[in-house]
């Protein structure tokens, strides 16, 4: 038992045992998150992902305030029931442009990574004022609130602007017409051109059915309808994916 | 005047926020920083208005010849107490919530946001305040030293409590990170990162003028958790803020990367704030408290050192079968099993220091608060690696089986020897010579016992019937259950959920009644829990 006599050593430095406490913690951390950032297979490149638009970048930032993420989870595991209730299991690189991240960890209520185009928008904005009215079993809390609440589009430059410093590839162009496009976006009747050139396949609607304003609600189903629709499952080839 | 550094301290910051408040870029942060402005001007009115001269009881005075720092272990103690009723109350509602939504009162009282308040109000706010305020009691007497600095540790204490604050008023108003138990945004991380740092330098600065030649093993554990904290706390919260006068601020990893560091940050939240902080405490109080000493001094060498190596391996077992890669997963499955064996070397080591003493299991409810928290220290660090295991994981995880697991750690092992340690410091810091009841300790005890059991036991039949409802199939290969259907099922789960927890409740309550009487000086008339031996003749 020499090697534990000389223990004895850190028990009287305390800046040594300070130090050899921190490198032993460090090494587990740097074996498995540090490869991560340089494994090219981490994320493997699939076409369709984008960034978020205005619009569902607010609405997705009202899904991080209401705290959705501690009952919906985001991530469809590659299990036969899964893929089958929820759709294809879910791919790293639909989440690449997520800052936070919402995989969540606990199902209160379903999965939500690919709830995009399952329901229709009246669905969701009646299912988000009461949820108890069309899923009698549900235990969702009521989210009226929302339809009430103007979103304040002026805001969403800054958001942009915070999300391209950390890596999302927002253009100048994108950045410059990022209220316009907010606004584009939730109303029928703007001019949307410029933000369906910017933004892949991105849904034009006044999904709260409300076309006096643009409200949280519009952003936050504008957010549920397009998850997990950016990637064509009938074109895409798993086994090139493989890791 | 005395504290006249302090009064100018809090009404600079009070101004500051008051400022911040003013140039705010959005509502949230504005209205956020009117709160804080309320509170640090709160705060320079009281100290204004404390009397010159506290007035301390005789008694405090005699049990503090060595010269020790206790009066912020002394707020410290009813403030543990006090934020255990708070965050166990509101874990109480929302688990109310859940069994009748009809309880959620948006916006600011919806599921979404009470429920951070309620983890953040059981870790950070009972838990961490436990930490602290231990750890400024155990590290003094086992130096043989006063803290480092009064100054510095008023800071730490204070500080922390207004980081609680902000970050509970935070999560109520809607200013959050979305990411578990690490939600509070950029600007409350900023400002715990200061009060870590310094609470760092406090404890370190502590054990450095000690008068003993070894540092106690108890402080190897505190220190440990306080430095992996920082780094963990730092790394996970690195975020860019839309703006430096807003509330908002976007992550800077996203996707795979932000999940693991998210994990990483997790889980070792669990393996060292909730786990290596409190083996610290019971590596002071259980010895002190059962008049033995540690059972292994190797034993705690060895799991010492294998407990922070194989710990930090273990996050990505929360993420098995998602988009992170499997060989992470593999990874962080195998060491969760291997760390089965440091648990419970901790485990061990604090069960056989009892030996030769197991009569007191019979004469003293503290001590049998101590075991039963060791015990379920034991139980769920062998059930965490089961979890872990990815077969397993398949069904337990996005299940109520988690939440049962976490439970029976943070209420059997954290709530119960943070319980027993402030049972064990308020009679000795306020100089009585015993407790208001030993009895209702004894009552706190089983209503907590009985609480934890039901509250697991139920999260153990609702969350395996989740997981089995969910991929059930009928004979012509068709899903039997919808969601809806599955949560439906869950209801009386939930009601007998919210059932144990009050229970749980209910036993703080009694302990709060009993510390504070025990505080004023009053000794409950009572029979002894057990009856003097009396010698039975033979027949």
């Amino acid at each position: 038992m020499g090697l534990l006599e000389k223990h004895g050593v850190i028990e009287r430095n305390a800046t040594l045992l300070l130090t050899l406490s921190l490198v032993v913690v460090c090494i587990g951390g740097i074996v498995e998150i540090a490869p991560l950032f340089y494994f090219q297979n981490t994320i493997e490149k699939v076409a369709g992902i984008r960034p978020y638009t205005p619009l569902e970048l607010a609405g997705r930032n009202i899904y991080v305030r209401e705290g959705c993420y501690v009952c919906h989870s985001q991530m469809v595991r590659p299990f036969r029931d899964e893929t089958e209730r929820y759709g294809h299991y879910s791919l790293a690189a639909e989440s690449m442009y997520d800052h936070p991240f919402q995989w969540g960890s606990k199902r209160t209520g379903p999965d939500l990574a690919r709830v995009g185009g399952r329901y229709s928008d009246v669905w969701h904005v009646e299912h988000l004022r009461h949820p108890q009215a069309l899923v009698p079993e549900s235990i969702m809390p009521r989210y009226g609130f929302l339809a009430d609440t103007e979103l304040d589009s002026s805001a969403i430059v800054g958001d942009l602007k915070a999300n391209a410093i950390v890596g999302v590839p927002y253009t100048e162009d994108a950045i410059k017409n990022a209220q316009a496009d907010l606004l584009a976006q939730a109303t029928l009747d703007g001019d949307s051109t410029g933000l369906k050139e910017r933004y892949v396949n991105a849904r034009v609607a006044d999904y709260d059915g409300n076309p006096a304003k643009v409200t949280e609600m519009d952003a936050l189903v504008a957010y549920l309808q397009m998850l997990g629709t950016l990637v064509d499952f009938t074109t895409y080839d798993a086994k090139a994916n493989y890791r | 005047m005395r504290n006249v550094g302090w009064i100018i301290g809090l009404a600079a910051g009070a101004f500051v926020a008051l400022l911040l408040s003013a140039f705010g870029q959005d509502s949230l942060f504005r209205i956020h920083m009117g709160l804080v402005t309320a509170v640090l001007a709160l705060g320079a009115v009281i100290l204004m208005r404390l009397p010159q001269v506290a007035r301390v009881p005789a008694g405090v005075i005699e049990s503090n010849k060595q010269g020790y720092f206790d009066d912020p272990i002394r707020i410290g103690s009813v403030l543990i107490v006090f934020w255990g009723a708070v965050g166990m109350l509101v874990g109480v509602i929302i688990a109310l919530q859940l069994a009748f939504p009809d309880l959620n009162f948006g916006p600011w009282l919806n599921f979404g946001r009470l429920r951070p308040l309620h983890t953040s109000g059981v870790i950070f706010a009972f838990g961490g305040t436990a930490l602290i305020t231990t750890s400024f009691y155990v590290v003094q007497r086992t130096s043989r030293a006063r803290l480092l600095s009064d100054g510095l540790a008023w800071f730490v204490f204070w500080g922390y409590q207004l980081s609680l604050f902000m970050a509970a008023s935070g999560y109520l108003l809607g200013i959050t990170q979305g990411k578990e138990y690490a939600e509070p945004e950029w600007y409350t991380d900023l400002w715990l990162t200061i009060v870590w740092v310094a609470y760092l330098i406090l404890f370190l600065g502590t054990i450095i003028k000690r008068k003993e030649p070894h540092i106690y093993v108890a402080n190897w554990f505190y220190l440990a958790m306080i430095v992996t904290v920082a780094l963990l706390h730092v790394v996970n919260n690195i975020s860019m803020p839309v703006s430096f006068l807003g509330s908002k601020s976007y992550s800077l990893f996203s996707g795979v990367q932000d999940a693991l560091t998210q994990w990483w940050y997790g889980h070792n939240a669990v393996g060292f704030f909730l786990t290596a902080g409190f083996l610290g405490m019971m590596y002071y109080f259980m010895p002190k408290q059962a008049e033995r000493p540690v059972y292994s001094y190797r034993l705690s060498i060895i799991h010492f050192w294998a407990l922070i190596f194989l710990y930090i391996w273990a996050g990505p077992h929360h993420l098995h079968y998602t988009a992170l890669p499997d060989w992470a997963q593999t990874l962080g499955m195998v060491f969760s099993i291997m760390l089965w064996m440091p648990s419970w070397g901790g485990m061990i080591n604090g069960l056989m220091t009892l030996r030769g003493a197991w009569d007191k299991m019979r004469t003293d409810p503290i001590i049998r608060m101590m075991v039963i928290a060791v015990a379920f220290y034991g139980m769920s660090t062998f059930e965490g690696p089961v979890m872990s295991i990815k077969s397993v994981n398949g069904l337990s995880h996005y299940t109520d089986w988690t939440i049962g697991h976490v439970h029976s750690g943070a209420l059997g092992w954290v709530g119960m020897i943070s319980f027993a340690a402030v049972y064990f410091m308020v009679p000795r810091l306020w100089g009585r010579r015993q407790l208001y009841s030993l009895r209702m300790v004894n009552w706190h005890f089983w209503l907590a016992t009985i609480g934890i059991v039901i509250y697991a036991a139920v999260m153990w039949v609702s969350g395996i019937t989740q997981g089995l409802m969910w991929r059930e199939y009928d004979s012509q290969g068709f899903l039997v259950y919808s969601f809806a259907e599955s949560v439906a099922a869950l209801h009386p789960y939930y009601v007998a959920r919210a059932l144990g927890g009050a229970l749980y409740l209910s036993g703080v309550i009694v302990m709060a009644v009993n510390i504070w009487l025990t505080i004023a000086g009053k000794v409950r008339s009572e029979r002894p829990l057990v009856a003097p031996a009396t010698v039975q003749p033979a027949e």
